[in-house]
């Protein structure tokens, strides 16, 4: 039995890893929701095989309740976090159309300072975009981002 | 008099509770905030002198005796964190008290303020490592809030890649935590001393690195430090004054009690040492590269992670003593250099170096920043100076030659970055007709409140050098209760038997 929720677990984490690397971020929340299931998953079988009764029969071996208390605090807390992105995602359709991970400006930034073929102008315009727009045009975007 | 040791928890959280309810009336939400924030320093300090007087203090908050319930402790390590995490929060609280609307002055703004304040606090005196996470998950939860509250294009953006990160990190904590109590059977600090040595070294040693890996990822040490650049900047000042001061030492701290503590030096030297030098470097290369006064600031965040992971890789306990002050010395110097960058955003508009000759405009904030300034790059009478002197010595005593030399050229190329502020941002004239124009306009004309929060985080670090004999005393007692944990078990665990059910 453990061995199998073990099996389980180890497949939430995998496709959890998956999800994400993904650029979208619902995806990347639905990652976050299954490895956060993994890692519950995983204390509960910390407190060792399931089917043991519960704290009350003093005589016989009874299941271990610390690991089962971690995991509902853990759970109320992905629960939290898990709303907290889904906002987020929102908030980032409502502003942009699209609830992909952006690059970062910054870096663009210094990738096209290595590039040493680029005009100078389509530079200093591009830098104003950043500034006031945030590249809205993905094509220079993309562009800088290649070279 | 161990009543006060929930109290770093237990003021903050109900003063959230209370400054949501006051949502409307932003004055008595002021009023409450500082209030309690006041009477957090005083409680710390009044720890701080209690475990210097009577040993580390205990509490058990459920009633359960030690391995099995909550166990809140408050060592040397906690007090001193407890101390300046506590005036570092007061004064940027008083920071903000003049902003306006729509950064500070927001409803949301004091709730998760205290929420953030008591999940430091609750990190600080935890004795187990569950808790550990539900302190960090509140601390995260709350600077999530923080980052992102006005909800603008770019906090939106930004916001995303550090919440992200953090929950990864967060996930990753947890499995940790599944695992350790799989193979120990406790979570409890000072039990676990005990039942990690019955693990076979190999298990032990990776438990260590998953922990060291955990915590990295807060504490933005390389390579895990990629988020901190683009995530901090982006924020309201104050709140990224906080965070550059507290969030990353929330991680060191965590470090150097997991890898202390819990796991007596499992970590092979080399690879903190590694680590560390690495981290210096790169964070201070990245300094260099920027031209942004708020990214190059971040990336010294960074690379001052290194030093105190230097000290912790030298395993030894004027090694740890040098760590402890260098975390102690660094949460004012980078709270007070947010603080200023954010007053000369405020006045220009802009964090861009490009000879804005503020020296002359406002000759306080130039003052304030450069006193910071000389103690992150370590001249001799400030802090930085007392903490890089600790940890060469301590590096020069274990012949670790290499180190010695990566951590001075790091500090050189420190002082090279904060030059380049200087001329970029304090001195000369502006360079072209549009900026003189649109200068001359600018009046540095700061909210009382502000210079005075500022003021105190500048005359903290300064009182971090002028008591350094005593600061340095008080970290070298940390350093021989964390080298030698069994006086931390016995005030834990008391006579009982250590070590967890198998």
């Amino acid at each position: 039995m453990i061995v199998g929720l073990a099996a389980v677990a180890a497949v939430l984490f995998g496709v959890g890893v998956y999800l994400l690397i993904q650029r979208t971020l619902t995806r990347i929340l639905i990652g976050i929701g299954l490895i956060g299931h993994a890692a519950n998953l995983l204390l509960l079988l910390a407190g060792g095989p399931s089917g043991r009764p519960p704290l009350v029969d003093g005589g016989r071996q009874v299941s271990d309740p610390l690991p089962q208390a971690l995991a509902l605090t853990a759970i109320v807390i992905t629960f939290g976090v898990t709303l907290f992105l889904l906002a987020l995602a929102f908030r980032s359709v409502v502003q942009r159309g699209n609830d992909d991970v952006e690059d970062d400006p910054e870096d663009r930034r210094i990738s096209r300072l290595q590039d040493v073929t680029s005009d100078d102008t389509e530079l200093a315009q591009e830098d104003s975009d950043d500034g006031v727009v945030r590249h809205q045009d993905s094509a220079t975007s993309t562009g800088g981002e290649g070279s | 008099m161990s009543v006060l040791v929930p109290a770093p928890f237990l003021l903050p959280v109900l003063a959230a509770g209370l400054a949501m309810t006051l949502g409307r009336h932003p004055k008595a939400q002021r009023v409450i905030t500082v209030a309690v924030l006041g009477t957090l320093v005083a409680v710390s300090a009044a720890l701080l002198v209690q475990v210097d007087r009577h040993g580390t203090q205990v509490v058990e908050p459920g009633g359960w005796p030690a391995p099995f319930g909550v166990t809140l402790a408050v060592d040397m390590l906690s007090a001193l964190m407890l101390v300046v995490s506590s005036i570092v929060l007061f004064s940027v609280l008083v920071f903000t008290l003049g902003q306006g609307r729509r950064d500070a002055g927001s409803a949301v703004f004091h709730p998760a303020y205290m929420t953030l304040a008591a999940g430091v606090g609750l990190a600080f005196v935890t004795g187990d490592m569950f808790n550990l996470f539900v302190a960090f998950e509140i601390t995260l939860m709350s600077s999530y809030v923080l980052v992102t509250f006005r909800g603008s294009r770019d906090q939106v953006r930004f916001g995303m890649t550090y919440v992200v990160i953090n929950v990864v990190a967060s996930l990753l904590f947890l499995t940790a935590i599944a695992l350790l109590y799989a193979a120990t059977g406790t979570v409890n600090m000072a039990d676990l001393t005990v039942a990690v040595t019955r693990l076979a070294d190999g298990t032990r040693t990776a438990f260590a690195l998953l922990f060291l890996l955990v915590f990295g990822v807060k504490a933005a040490m390389f390579p895990l430090f990629f988020w901190l650049p683009d995530s901090y900047p982006t924020a309201p000042t104050p709140v990224t004054a906080v965070f550059a001061g507290l969030l990353t030492k929330l991680g060191v701290y965590s470090i150097l009690r997991t890898q202390t503590l819990v796991f007596g030096d499992d970590v092979p030297s080399v690879i903190l040492l590694v680590i560390a030098g690495a981290t210096m470097i790169i964070g201070v290369l990245g300094a260099i590269a920027q031209d942004d006064m708020k990214r190059i600031l971040s990336f010294h965040i960074i690379s001052q992670i290194g030093y105190m992971i230097m000290g912790l890789g030298l395993l030894t306990v004027s090694g740890l003593a040098a760590s402890v002050f260098f975390v102690v010395h660094q949460i004012p110097v980078k709270t007070a250099l947010f603080l200023t960058g954010g007053m000369i955003e405020s006045t220009t508009g802009t964090s861009a170096l490009s000879r804005l000759g503020l020296m002359r405009r406002a000759p306080l904030v130039a003052a304030f920043f450069g006193l910071a300034a000389c103690s992150l790059a370590g001249f001799p009478p400030f802090s930085g100076f007392v903490g890089k002197y600790g940890l060469v010595s301590a590096g020069v005593a274990e012949s670790a030659w290499l180190i010695v030399g990566v951590s001075l050229l790091g500090s050189l190329l420190t002082l090279f970055s904060m030059a380049k502020i200087w001329a970029g941002v304090f001195w000369g004239e502006p360079d072209t007709e549009a900026d003189r124009r649109r200068l001359s306009g600018v009046s540095a004309r700061y909210p009382p409140t502000m210079i005075v929060g500022c003021a105190a985080v500048v005359v903290l670090t300064l009182a971090v050098a002028l008591f350094a004999g005593q600061v340095w005393d008080w970290s070298e007692q940390a350093a021989r209760e964390l080298h030698d944990p069994d006086a931390y078990v016995e005030a834990v665990l008391g006579g009982r038997l250590a070590g967890g059910s198998p």
